[in-house]
Protein backbone atom coordinates (compact mmCIF):
# COMPACT_ATOMS: atom_id res chain seq x y z
CA UNK A 1 0.00 0.00 0.00
CA UNK A 2 1.77 3.17 -1.19
CA UNK A 3 0.28 6.14 1.27
CA UNK A 4 0.64 9.97 -0.20
CA UNK A 5 0.23 12.19 2.82
CA UNK A 6 -0.40 15.81 1.39
CA UNK A 7 -2.39 19.25 2.11
CA UNK A 8 -2.13 22.14 -0.26
CA UNK A 9 -0.92 24.22 2.20
CA UNK A 10 2.40 24.50 4.02
CA UNK A 11 3.23 23.95 7.84
CA UNK A 12 -0.05 21.99 8.29
CA UNK A 13 1.48 19.32 9.22
CA UNK A 14 2.46 16.65 6.65
CA UNK A 15 5.74 15.42 7.96
CA UNK A 16 4.54 15.61 11.78
CA UNK A 17 2.02 13.00 10.79
CA UNK A 18 3.53 11.28 8.27
CA UNK A 19 7.02 10.55 10.20
CA UNK A 20 5.24 9.69 13.40
CA UNK A 21 2.82 7.44 10.95
CA UNK A 22 6.03 5.73 9.46
CA UNK A 23 7.55 4.86 12.65
CA UNK A 24 5.09 2.53 14.12
CA UNK A 25 5.04 0.52 10.79
CA UNK A 26 7.49 -2.04 10.96
CA UNK A 27 9.46 -2.37 7.53
CA UNK A 28 7.74 0.59 5.65
CA UNK A 29 9.87 2.92 3.44
CA UNK A 30 8.94 6.50 4.18
CA UNK A 31 9.88 8.68 1.12
CA UNK A 32 10.37 12.32 1.55
CA UNK A 33 9.43 13.78 -1.90
CA UNK A 34 9.58 17.83 -0.73
CA UNK A 35 12.96 18.05 -2.18
CA UNK A 36 13.34 21.47 -1.94
CA UNK A 37 12.94 21.55 1.74
CA UNK A 38 13.19 17.91 2.69
CA UNK A 39 12.29 18.09 7.19
CA UNK A 40 11.58 14.13 7.38
CA UNK A 41 15.34 13.33 8.74
CA UNK A 42 15.29 16.03 11.40
CA UNK A 43 13.06 13.61 12.81
CA UNK A 44 13.66 10.17 11.68
CA UNK A 45 17.85 11.14 11.77
CA UNK A 46 18.13 7.55 9.76
CA UNK A 47 21.35 6.29 9.81
CA UNK A 48 22.62 6.93 5.66
CA UNK A 49 23.52 4.20 3.98
CA UNK A 50 23.66 5.33 0.55
CA UNK A 51 23.94 9.12 -1.31
CA UNK A 52 23.33 8.54 -5.41
CA UNK A 53 23.46 11.40 -7.29
CA UNK A 54 20.27 12.86 -9.40
CA UNK A 55 21.28 13.61 -12.73
CA UNK A 56 19.65 15.64 -15.98
CA UNK A 57 20.57 15.36 -19.24
CA UNK A 58 21.38 18.91 -20.62
CA UNK A 59 22.79 19.96 -23.95
CA UNK A 60 26.67 21.23 -23.53
CA UNK A 61 27.42 23.71 -26.11
CA UNK A 62 30.57 23.11 -28.31
CA UNK A 63 31.24 26.49 -29.61
CA UNK A 64 34.04 25.68 -32.16
CA UNK A 65 31.49 23.88 -33.91
CA UNK A 66 28.64 26.30 -34.04
CA UNK A 67 27.34 27.63 -37.48
CA UNK A 68 25.19 30.30 -35.33
CA UNK A 69 22.33 29.03 -37.19
CA UNK A 70 20.45 29.55 -33.85
CA UNK A 71 17.69 26.66 -34.69
CA UNK A 72 17.97 25.44 -31.46
CA UNK A 73 17.25 28.75 -30.04
CA UNK A 74 14.46 29.05 -31.99
CA UNK A 75 13.12 25.26 -31.06
CA UNK A 76 13.75 26.13 -27.19
CA UNK A 77 10.27 26.30 -25.48
CA UNK A 78 11.97 27.17 -22.24
CA UNK A 79 14.69 29.47 -23.11
CA UNK A 80 17.11 27.68 -22.05
CA UNK A 81 19.32 28.29 -25.17
CA UNK A 82 20.51 31.94 -26.04
CA UNK A 83 22.87 33.31 -29.07
CA UNK A 84 25.34 36.37 -27.71
CA UNK A 85 27.77 35.81 -30.17
CA UNK A 86 27.99 31.95 -28.92
CA UNK A 87 25.94 29.68 -28.35
CA UNK A 88 25.17 29.93 -24.16
CA UNK A 89 22.83 26.93 -22.12
CA UNK A 90 20.80 28.51 -18.75
CA UNK A 91 21.13 24.98 -17.22
CA UNK A 92 18.64 25.37 -14.45
CA UNK A 93 15.70 26.19 -17.39
CA UNK A 94 16.24 23.33 -19.37
CA UNK A 95 13.38 20.79 -19.11
CA UNK A 96 16.18 17.60 -20.91
CA UNK A 97 13.75 17.12 -23.34
CA UNK A 98 16.99 16.82 -26.37
CA UNK A 99 15.51 18.39 -28.89
CA UNK A 100 18.45 20.68 -29.42
CA UNK A 101 21.32 18.63 -29.72
CA UNK A 102 18.71 16.05 -32.12
CA UNK A 103 18.26 18.75 -34.47
CA UNK A 104 21.52 20.39 -34.27
CA UNK A 105 23.07 20.62 -38.21
CA UNK A 106 26.73 20.70 -36.55
CA UNK A 107 26.68 18.70 -33.54
CA UNK A 108 27.63 21.67 -31.74
CA UNK A 109 25.50 20.32 -28.68
CA UNK A 110 25.92 16.64 -26.90
CA UNK A 111 24.00 15.82 -24.40
CA UNK A 112 25.86 15.90 -20.71
CA UNK A 113 24.88 14.67 -17.06
CA UNK A 114 24.39 17.46 -14.76
CA UNK A 115 23.62 16.88 -11.18
CA UNK A 116 21.20 18.70 -9.75
CA UNK A 117 20.49 16.96 -6.43
CA UNK A 118 20.78 13.35 -4.48
CA UNK A 119 18.97 10.73 -2.77
CA UNK A 120 20.25 9.81 0.75
CA UNK A 121 18.99 6.14 2.04
CA UNK A 122 19.22 4.94 4.86
CA UNK A 123 17.53 3.30 8.01
CA UNK A 124 15.67 4.35 11.52
CA UNK A 125 15.39 0.56 12.92
CA UNK A 126 13.68 -1.64 10.67
CA UNK A 127 11.88 1.74 8.66
CA UNK A 128 13.84 2.63 5.15
CA UNK A 129 13.92 6.11 4.56
CA UNK A 130 15.03 7.71 1.28
CA UNK A 131 15.22 11.14 1.38
CA UNK A 132 15.58 13.97 -2.04
CA UNK A 133 17.91 17.10 -2.12
CA UNK A 134 17.49 19.13 -4.87
CA UNK A 135 20.27 21.46 -5.03
CA UNK A 136 19.39 25.06 -3.94
CA UNK A 137 18.87 27.51 -7.57
CA UNK A 138 17.22 24.23 -9.01
CA UNK A 139 14.10 25.01 -10.77
CA UNK A 140 12.84 21.54 -10.17
CA UNK A 141 12.83 18.83 -8.40
CA UNK A 142 10.50 16.60 -10.45
CA UNK A 143 13.78 14.11 -12.00
CA UNK A 144 14.34 13.65 -8.48
CA UNK A 145 11.03 12.59 -7.21
CA UNK A 146 11.22 10.64 -9.93
CA UNK A 147 13.66 8.77 -8.70
CA UNK A 148 12.63 7.99 -5.55
CA UNK A 149 9.57 6.73 -6.68
CA UNK A 150 11.55 4.42 -8.89
CA UNK A 151 11.47 0.60 -7.88
CA UNK A 152 9.46 0.27 -5.23
CA UNK A 153 8.57 -3.11 -3.35
CA UNK A 154 4.85 -3.78 -3.85
CA UNK A 155 4.55 -5.45 -0.62
CA UNK A 156 5.52 -2.78 2.12
CA UNK A 157 3.67 -0.18 3.30
CA UNK A 158 4.87 3.33 1.56
CA UNK A 159 4.91 6.53 3.35
CA UNK A 160 4.97 9.28 0.99
CA UNK A 161 5.39 12.83 2.21
CA UNK A 162 4.93 15.39 -0.29
CA UNK A 163 5.17 18.55 -0.78
CA UNK A 164 3.18 21.62 -0.63
CA UNK A 165 1.29 23.14 -3.10
CA UNK A 166 -0.52 21.71 -6.23
CA UNK A 167 2.43 22.41 -8.36
CA UNK A 168 4.43 19.75 -10.65
CA UNK A 169 6.24 18.54 -7.51
CA UNK A 170 3.12 17.14 -5.91
CA UNK A 171 1.59 15.63 -9.23
CA UNK A 172 4.78 13.64 -9.38
CA UNK A 173 4.44 12.40 -5.58
CA UNK A 174 1.17 11.52 -6.35
CA UNK A 175 1.84 9.27 -9.44
CA UNK A 176 2.68 5.89 -7.36
CA UNK A 177 -0.09 6.06 -4.74
CA UNK A 178 -2.97 4.18 -3.81
CA UNK A 179 -4.21 6.14 -1.48
CA UNK A 180 -4.10 10.21 0.08
CA UNK A 181 -4.20 11.00 3.64
CA UNK A 182 -5.32 14.44 3.59
CA UNK A 183 -3.65 16.40 6.52
CA UNK A 184 -5.98 19.37 7.32
CA UNK A 185 -5.64 22.19 10.05
CA UNK A 186 -9.33 23.91 11.50
CA UNK A 187 -8.51 27.37 10.05
CA UNK A 188 -9.81 29.23 7.22
CA UNK A 189 -6.76 29.01 5.01
CA UNK A 190 -6.36 25.35 5.93
CA UNK A 191 -9.93 24.59 4.61
CA UNK A 192 -9.13 26.23 1.54
CA UNK A 193 -6.23 24.54 0.61
CA UNK A 194 -8.27 21.13 1.96
CA UNK A 195 -11.39 22.04 -0.36
CA UNK A 196 -8.26 22.20 -3.39
CA UNK A 197 -6.14 18.97 -2.71
CA UNK A 198 -9.89 16.89 -2.47
CA UNK A 199 -10.31 18.58 -5.98
CA UNK A 200 -6.74 17.53 -6.97
CA UNK A 201 -7.14 13.65 -5.71
CA UNK A 202 -10.76 13.58 -7.08
CA UNK A 203 -9.24 15.00 -10.71
CA UNK A 204 -6.75 11.77 -10.43
CA UNK A 205 -9.50 9.57 -9.09
CA UNK A 206 -7.43 8.90 -5.72
CA UNK A 207 -9.41 7.32 -2.83
CA UNK A 208 -8.78 9.81 -0.11
CA UNK A 209 -8.96 10.31 3.90
CA UNK A 210 -8.64 13.61 5.79
CA UNK A 211 -6.22 13.87 9.22
CA UNK A 212 -7.00 16.97 11.18
CA UNK A 213 -4.14 18.25 12.69
CA UNK A 214 -3.46 21.15 15.78
CA UNK A 215 -7.31 19.87 16.10
CA UNK A 216 -9.56 22.61 18.28
CA UNK A 217 -12.88 23.04 18.13
CA UNK A 218 -12.43 26.46 16.43
CA UNK A 219 -13.87 25.68 12.99
CA UNK A 220 -16.55 23.23 12.60
CA UNK A 221 -16.60 23.67 8.60
CA UNK A 222 -13.49 21.38 7.96
CA UNK A 223 -15.20 18.26 9.29
CA UNK A 224 -18.81 19.42 7.55
CA UNK A 225 -16.96 19.70 4.60
CA UNK A 226 -15.42 16.45 5.05
CA UNK A 227 -18.56 14.44 5.39
CA UNK A 228 -20.38 16.54 2.62
CA UNK A 229 -17.50 15.33 0.20
CA UNK A 230 -17.94 11.88 1.82
CA UNK A 231 -14.30 11.42 2.96
CA UNK A 232 -13.75 10.05 5.57
CA UNK A 233 -12.15 11.49 9.62
CA UNK A 234 -8.95 9.27 9.72
CA UNK A 235 -8.29 10.82 12.86
CA UNK A 236 -7.65 13.86 15.18
CA UNK A 237 -4.25 15.41 16.43
CA UNK A 238 -5.20 18.08 19.30
CA UNK A 239 -3.57 20.99 19.08
CA UNK A 240 -0.99 20.66 22.59
CA UNK A 241 2.00 23.77 23.49
CA UNK A 242 4.07 20.33 24.37
CA UNK A 243 3.20 18.77 20.47
CA UNK A 244 4.60 22.00 19.18
CA UNK A 245 7.61 21.68 21.69
CA UNK A 246 8.78 18.16 20.67
CA UNK A 247 7.98 18.89 16.95
CA UNK A 248 10.56 22.39 17.12
CA UNK A 249 12.91 20.38 18.46
CA UNK A 250 13.32 17.71 16.16
CA UNK A 251 11.85 14.66 17.75
CA UNK A 252 9.47 12.17 17.14
CA UNK A 253 6.24 12.38 19.29
CA UNK A 254 5.38 8.57 19.39
CA UNK A 255 8.86 8.22 20.94
CA UNK A 256 8.73 10.72 23.71
CA UNK A 257 5.04 10.79 24.68
CA UNK A 258 2.51 7.34 25.52
CA UNK A 259 -0.84 9.33 24.53
CA UNK A 260 0.65 10.48 21.58
CA UNK A 261 2.01 6.77 20.91
CA UNK A 262 -1.70 5.54 21.14
CA UNK A 263 -2.91 8.13 19.12
CA UNK A 264 -1.10 7.60 15.98
CA UNK A 265 -1.38 3.52 16.40
CA UNK A 266 -5.21 3.85 16.27
CA UNK A 267 -4.70 6.48 13.12
CA UNK A 268 -2.77 4.14 11.64
CA UNK A 269 -4.82 1.09 12.24
CA UNK A 270 -8.02 3.64 10.70
CA UNK A 271 -5.97 4.56 7.66
CA UNK A 272 -5.01 0.81 6.81
CA UNK A 273 -8.61 -0.28 7.31
CA UNK A 274 -10.27 2.91 5.45
CA UNK A 275 -7.12 2.52 2.44
CA UNK A 276 -7.69 -1.39 2.10
CA UNK A 277 -11.31 -0.73 1.64
CA UNK A 278 -11.22 2.21 -0.79
CA UNK A 279 -8.94 1.29 -2.44
CA UNK A 280 -10.73 -2.59 -3.16
CA UNK A 281 -14.12 -0.20 -4.06
CA UNK A 282 -12.67 1.92 -6.00
CA UNK A 283 -10.85 -1.43 -8.26
CA UNK A 284 -13.88 -2.77 -8.53
CA UNK A 285 -15.59 0.82 -10.00
CA UNK B 1 9.40 51.33 -7.77
CA UNK B 2 10.26 49.00 -5.40
CA UNK B 3 9.35 45.32 -4.79
CA UNK B 4 9.45 42.87 -1.89
CA UNK B 5 9.00 39.23 -1.57
CA UNK B 6 8.00 37.43 1.45
CA UNK B 7 9.46 33.93 1.39
CA UNK B 8 9.68 31.20 4.18
CA UNK B 9 11.18 28.47 2.68
CA UNK B 10 8.92 26.00 5.25
CA UNK B 11 5.44 26.60 4.64
CA UNK B 12 2.55 27.89 7.28
CA UNK B 13 5.31 30.03 8.79
CA UNK B 14 3.16 33.25 8.21
CA UNK B 15 3.82 34.44 5.01
CA UNK B 16 0.59 35.48 4.17
CA UNK B 17 -0.22 36.88 7.56
CA UNK B 18 2.57 39.07 7.20
CA UNK B 19 1.51 40.41 3.84
CA UNK B 20 -1.92 40.78 4.72
CA UNK B 21 -0.57 43.25 7.69
CA UNK B 22 1.37 44.65 4.83
CA UNK B 23 -1.55 45.33 2.93
CA UNK B 24 -3.65 47.09 5.66
CA UNK B 25 -1.06 49.10 6.87
CA UNK B 26 1.56 50.38 4.25
CA UNK B 27 0.14 53.22 1.75
CA UNK B 28 1.04 53.66 -1.99
CA UNK B 29 1.32 50.30 -2.98
CA UNK B 30 0.24 46.99 -5.08
CA UNK B 31 0.16 43.54 -3.53
CA UNK B 32 0.27 40.10 -5.84
CA UNK B 33 0.05 36.64 -4.16
CA UNK B 34 2.71 34.83 -6.17
CA UNK B 35 1.54 31.19 -4.24
CA UNK B 36 -0.37 30.16 -7.03
CA UNK B 37 -0.60 26.17 -6.01
CA UNK B 38 -2.84 27.53 -2.90
CA UNK B 39 -3.49 31.13 -2.91
CA UNK B 40 -4.67 32.58 0.64
CA UNK B 41 -4.18 35.76 0.94
CA UNK B 42 -7.25 37.17 -1.04
CA UNK B 43 -9.06 35.43 2.10
CA UNK B 44 -7.69 37.90 4.58
CA UNK B 45 -8.33 41.07 2.05
CA UNK B 46 -11.37 42.29 2.67
CA UNK B 47 -13.45 44.81 -0.03
CA UNK B 48 -11.51 43.10 -3.07
CA UNK B 49 -14.00 44.04 -6.22
CA UNK B 50 -12.65 41.67 -9.40
CA UNK B 51 -11.72 44.02 -12.04
CA UNK B 52 -10.72 41.49 -14.48
CA UNK B 53 -10.27 37.26 -14.99
CA UNK B 54 -8.30 35.70 -17.76
CA UNK B 55 -7.10 32.07 -18.78
CA UNK B 56 -3.33 31.63 -18.78
CA UNK B 57 -2.00 29.51 -21.34
CA UNK B 58 1.25 28.57 -20.03
CA UNK B 59 3.21 25.49 -21.76
CA UNK B 60 1.99 24.30 -24.79
CA UNK B 61 0.96 20.50 -25.67
CA UNK B 62 1.00 17.85 -28.25
CA UNK B 63 -1.84 16.60 -29.96
CA UNK B 64 -1.73 14.11 -32.68
CA UNK B 65 -4.15 13.91 -35.25
CA UNK B 66 -4.88 9.95 -36.13
CA UNK B 67 -6.03 10.54 -39.51
CA UNK B 68 -2.48 12.04 -40.38
CA UNK B 69 -0.59 9.77 -37.75
CA UNK B 70 1.18 6.97 -39.96
CA UNK B 71 2.04 4.72 -36.63
CA UNK B 72 5.70 4.99 -36.75
CA UNK B 73 6.66 5.23 -33.50
CA UNK B 74 9.22 8.20 -34.25
CA UNK B 75 7.17 10.33 -31.14
CA UNK B 76 7.34 7.84 -28.60
CA UNK B 77 10.68 6.99 -29.05
CA UNK B 78 12.22 10.50 -28.55
CA UNK B 79 9.62 11.66 -26.11
CA UNK B 80 12.04 12.27 -22.81
CA UNK B 81 8.77 12.22 -20.86
CA UNK B 82 7.33 8.97 -21.30
CA UNK B 83 3.95 11.12 -22.74
CA UNK B 84 3.32 8.99 -25.72
CA UNK B 85 1.79 6.07 -25.98
CA UNK B 86 -0.39 4.05 -28.52
CA UNK B 87 -0.28 7.24 -30.88
CA UNK B 88 -1.59 9.00 -28.25
CA UNK B 89 -0.31 11.99 -25.81
CA UNK B 90 -1.29 12.08 -21.89
CA UNK B 91 -1.93 15.84 -21.97
CA UNK B 92 -0.24 15.86 -18.19
CA UNK B 93 3.18 13.69 -18.90
CA UNK B 94 3.46 16.20 -21.95
CA UNK B 95 6.14 19.33 -21.07
CA UNK B 96 5.08 20.98 -24.40
CA UNK B 97 9.21 20.66 -25.50
CA UNK B 98 7.39 20.24 -29.70
CA UNK B 99 10.47 17.37 -29.95
CA UNK B 100 7.54 14.61 -30.96
CA UNK B 101 6.07 17.65 -33.47
CA UNK B 102 9.91 18.39 -34.92
CA UNK B 103 11.12 15.25 -35.91
CA UNK B 104 7.77 13.61 -37.08
CA UNK B 105 8.25 12.66 -40.62
CA UNK B 106 4.69 13.46 -41.35
CA UNK B 107 5.53 17.11 -40.32
CA UNK B 108 8.54 16.77 -41.75
CA UNK B 109 7.36 16.03 -44.95
CA UNK B 110 4.76 19.25 -44.97
CA UNK B 111 1.91 17.76 -43.33
CA UNK B 112 0.87 17.86 -40.05
CA UNK B 113 0.00 14.49 -37.83
CA UNK B 114 1.38 16.72 -34.46
CA UNK B 115 0.40 19.96 -33.67
CA UNK B 116 1.30 21.78 -30.78
CA UNK B 117 -1.84 23.11 -29.34
CA UNK B 118 -2.36 25.84 -26.42
CA UNK B 119 -3.12 24.28 -23.13
CA UNK B 120 -5.31 26.91 -20.23
CA UNK B 121 -2.75 25.98 -17.17
CA UNK B 122 -4.37 28.80 -14.88
CA UNK B 123 -6.98 31.60 -14.40
CA UNK B 124 -5.43 34.92 -13.68
CA UNK B 125 -7.71 37.23 -11.57
CA UNK B 126 -6.88 40.92 -11.11
CA UNK B 127 -8.64 42.51 -8.22
CA UNK B 128 -8.85 46.66 -6.69
CA UNK B 129 -8.59 46.72 -2.78
CA UNK B 130 -9.18 50.38 -1.97
CA UNK B 131 -8.08 51.75 -5.37
CA UNK B 132 -4.97 49.73 -5.17
CA UNK B 133 -4.49 46.58 -6.85
CA UNK B 134 -4.17 43.19 -6.50
CA UNK B 135 -2.62 40.33 -8.58
CA UNK B 136 -3.16 36.87 -8.17
CA UNK B 137 -4.01 33.50 -9.79
CA UNK B 138 -5.07 29.70 -9.23
CA UNK B 139 -3.08 27.24 -10.94
CA UNK B 140 -5.39 24.09 -13.08
CA UNK B 141 -5.74 21.39 -11.28
CA UNK B 142 -3.06 18.54 -12.43
CA UNK B 143 -0.22 21.79 -14.40
CA UNK B 144 2.68 22.41 -13.77
CA UNK B 145 3.39 25.20 -14.93
CA UNK B 146 3.47 27.34 -11.60
CA UNK B 147 6.58 29.66 -12.60
CA UNK B 148 5.02 30.58 -15.63
CA UNK B 149 2.27 31.56 -13.78
CA UNK B 150 3.91 33.56 -10.81
CA UNK B 151 5.36 35.62 -13.81
CA UNK B 152 2.03 36.19 -15.11
CA UNK B 153 0.80 37.19 -11.90
CA UNK B 154 3.55 39.78 -11.61
CA UNK B 155 3.68 40.98 -15.26
CA UNK B 156 -0.06 41.91 -15.32
CA UNK B 157 0.04 44.00 -11.95
CA UNK B 158 3.22 45.79 -13.44
CA UNK B 159 1.28 46.80 -15.64
CA UNK B 160 -1.21 48.66 -13.99
CA UNK B 161 0.96 50.81 -11.75
CA UNK B 162 3.19 53.83 -11.70
CA UNK B 163 6.86 53.62 -10.33
CA UNK B 164 5.45 55.27 -7.67
CA UNK B 165 3.69 52.42 -5.76
CA UNK B 166 5.55 49.84 -3.58
CA UNK B 167 5.13 45.93 -4.52
CA UNK B 168 4.06 43.40 -1.82
CA UNK B 169 4.38 39.58 -3.06
CA UNK B 170 3.55 37.05 -0.86
CA UNK B 171 5.47 33.88 -2.63
CA UNK B 172 5.34 30.24 -2.15
CA UNK B 173 6.88 27.70 0.22
CA UNK B 174 9.87 26.08 -1.09
CA UNK B 175 12.69 27.01 -2.85
CA UNK B 176 11.86 25.74 -6.81
CA UNK B 177 10.71 27.42 -9.87
CA UNK B 178 7.40 29.31 -8.41
CA UNK B 179 9.66 30.54 -5.66
CA UNK B 180 12.68 31.91 -8.01
CA UNK B 181 10.33 33.57 -10.65
CA UNK B 182 9.00 35.27 -7.38
CA UNK B 183 12.20 36.76 -6.45
CA UNK B 184 13.70 38.08 -9.97
CA UNK B 185 13.45 41.30 -10.14
CA UNK B 186 12.75 41.91 -6.23
CA UNK B 187 14.70 44.67 -4.30
CA UNK B 188 14.30 42.95 -1.19
CA UNK B 189 13.43 39.37 0.45
CA UNK B 190 11.69 39.20 3.89
CA UNK B 191 11.91 35.44 5.01
CA UNK B 192 9.37 34.40 7.43
CA UNK B 193 10.52 31.76 9.83
CA UNK B 194 9.23 29.83 12.70
CA UNK B 195 11.82 28.46 15.57
CA UNK B 196 11.22 24.69 14.81
CA UNK B 197 14.32 22.92 13.33
CA UNK B 198 12.46 22.05 9.82
CA UNK B 199 12.10 26.44 10.08
CA UNK B 200 15.25 26.75 10.30
CA UNK B 201 16.67 23.33 8.16
CA UNK B 202 14.64 25.03 5.45
CA UNK B 203 15.73 28.95 6.11
CA UNK B 204 18.98 27.84 5.45
CA UNK B 205 18.44 26.60 2.07
CA UNK B 206 16.65 29.58 1.47
CA UNK B 207 19.22 31.98 2.18
CA UNK B 208 21.30 29.81 -0.14
CA UNK B 209 18.74 30.51 -2.89
CA UNK B 210 18.32 33.73 -2.79
CA UNK B 211 22.27 34.38 -2.45
CA UNK B 212 22.52 33.80 -6.19
CA UNK B 213 20.30 36.58 -6.77
CA UNK B 214 22.73 38.83 -4.34
CA UNK B 215 19.53 40.44 -2.52
CA UNK B 216 18.92 41.43 0.98
CA UNK B 217 17.21 39.88 3.37
CA UNK B 218 15.37 40.32 6.30
CA UNK B 219 14.08 37.79 8.75
CA UNK B 220 10.95 37.82 11.06
CA UNK B 221 10.64 35.48 13.48
CA UNK B 222 7.10 34.02 14.00
CA UNK B 223 5.76 32.00 16.93
CA UNK B 224 9.21 32.68 18.60
CA UNK B 225 8.33 32.14 22.46
CA UNK B 226 6.79 28.29 21.32
CA UNK B 227 11.04 27.25 21.51
CA UNK B 228 12.66 29.93 22.89
CA UNK B 229 16.09 27.69 22.44
CA UNK B 230 15.51 27.16 18.86
CA UNK B 231 14.89 31.06 18.22
CA UNK B 232 18.39 31.61 19.45
CA UNK B 233 19.44 29.16 16.77
CA UNK B 234 17.78 31.06 14.16
CA UNK B 235 19.16 34.41 15.60
CA UNK B 236 22.51 32.81 15.72
CA UNK B 237 22.59 31.78 12.44
CA UNK B 238 21.00 35.13 11.21
CA UNK B 239 23.81 37.06 13.03
CA UNK B 240 26.80 34.78 11.29
CA UNK B 241 24.81 35.23 7.77
CA UNK B 242 24.49 39.22 8.76
CA UNK B 243 20.52 38.90 8.24
CA UNK B 244 18.96 41.91 10.11
CA UNK B 245 16.22 40.07 11.66
CA UNK B 246 13.52 42.60 11.81
CA UNK B 247 11.25 41.36 14.82
CA UNK B 248 10.24 38.21 17.25
CA UNK B 249 6.34 37.90 16.85
CA UNK B 250 5.01 36.15 19.63
CA UNK B 251 2.23 32.85 19.30
CA UNK B 252 -0.82 34.33 19.56
CA UNK B 253 -4.38 32.54 19.54
CA UNK B 254 -5.86 35.92 17.64
CA UNK B 255 -3.80 35.33 14.67
CA UNK B 256 -5.91 32.13 14.30
CA UNK B 257 -9.09 34.34 15.16
CA UNK B 258 -8.16 36.49 12.53
CA UNK B 259 -7.84 34.40 9.21
CA UNK B 260 -10.97 32.81 10.68
CA UNK B 261 -12.89 35.76 10.64
CA UNK B 262 -11.22 36.89 6.96
CA UNK B 263 -9.25 39.52 8.92
CA UNK B 264 -5.92 40.32 9.47
CA UNK B 265 -4.37 39.92 12.60
CA UNK B 266 -3.84 44.22 12.47
CA UNK B 267 -7.30 45.06 12.66
CA UNK B 268 -6.93 43.41 16.59
CA UNK B 269 -4.36 45.94 17.60
CA UNK B 270 -4.05 45.55 20.66
CA UNK B 271 -3.15 41.46 20.78
CA UNK B 272 0.40 40.78 21.36
CA UNK B 273 0.79 39.21 17.38
CA UNK B 274 0.09 42.53 15.86
CA UNK B 275 2.05 44.84 18.22
CA UNK B 276 5.17 43.38 16.95
CA UNK B 277 3.71 42.86 13.20
CA UNK B 278 2.92 46.37 13.65
CA UNK B 279 6.78 47.25 14.10
CA UNK B 280 7.97 44.81 11.53
CA UNK B 281 5.76 46.62 8.93
CA UNK B 282 6.96 49.93 9.84
CA UNK B 283 10.59 48.74 9.54
CA UNK B 284 10.06 47.36 6.30
CA UNK B 285 8.40 50.72 4.71
CA UNK B 286 11.46 52.19 6.56
CA UNK B 287 14.04 49.82 4.45
CA UNK B 288 12.03 50.46 1.03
Amino acid sequence: MKLAFLSGKGGVGKTLVSTNFARLIPEAIYLDCDVEEPNGAIFLKPQIEQVLEVKVLNPEPLPELCLGCRRCVEFCKFNALAYVGQIMLFAELCHACGGCWKLCPAEALRAKERVIGQLELGRTGELATRTGLMNPGEATGVPIIKQLLHDLPSEKTVVIDCPPGSGCSVLESLKKADFAVLVAEPTAFGLHDLEMVCELVRFYNLPAGVVINKHTEDLAEVEAFCARQQLPILGKIPYQASTAALYGAGKLLVDEDVAAKELFAKIVTTVMEVATDETARHLKR
Amino acid sequence: MKQLVILSGKGGTGKTTLAGALVHLLEQKAFADCDVDAPNLHLICNELTEQQSDDYYGFQKAKIDPSQCVQCGKCQELCHFGAIKDFKVNPYECEGCGVCAYFCPVNQAGNSAIQMQEWVSGKTFLSKRQNEWFSHAKLQMGNGASGKLVTQVRKQLLEQITSEELVIIDGSPGIGCPVLASITGVNLVVAVTEPTLSGLHDLERLVQTVAQFKLPIFVCINKYDLNQEVTQLVEEFCAKKQLEVLGKIPYDQTVIQAVNAGASIVQYPASPAAVVIMEICQKIRSLV
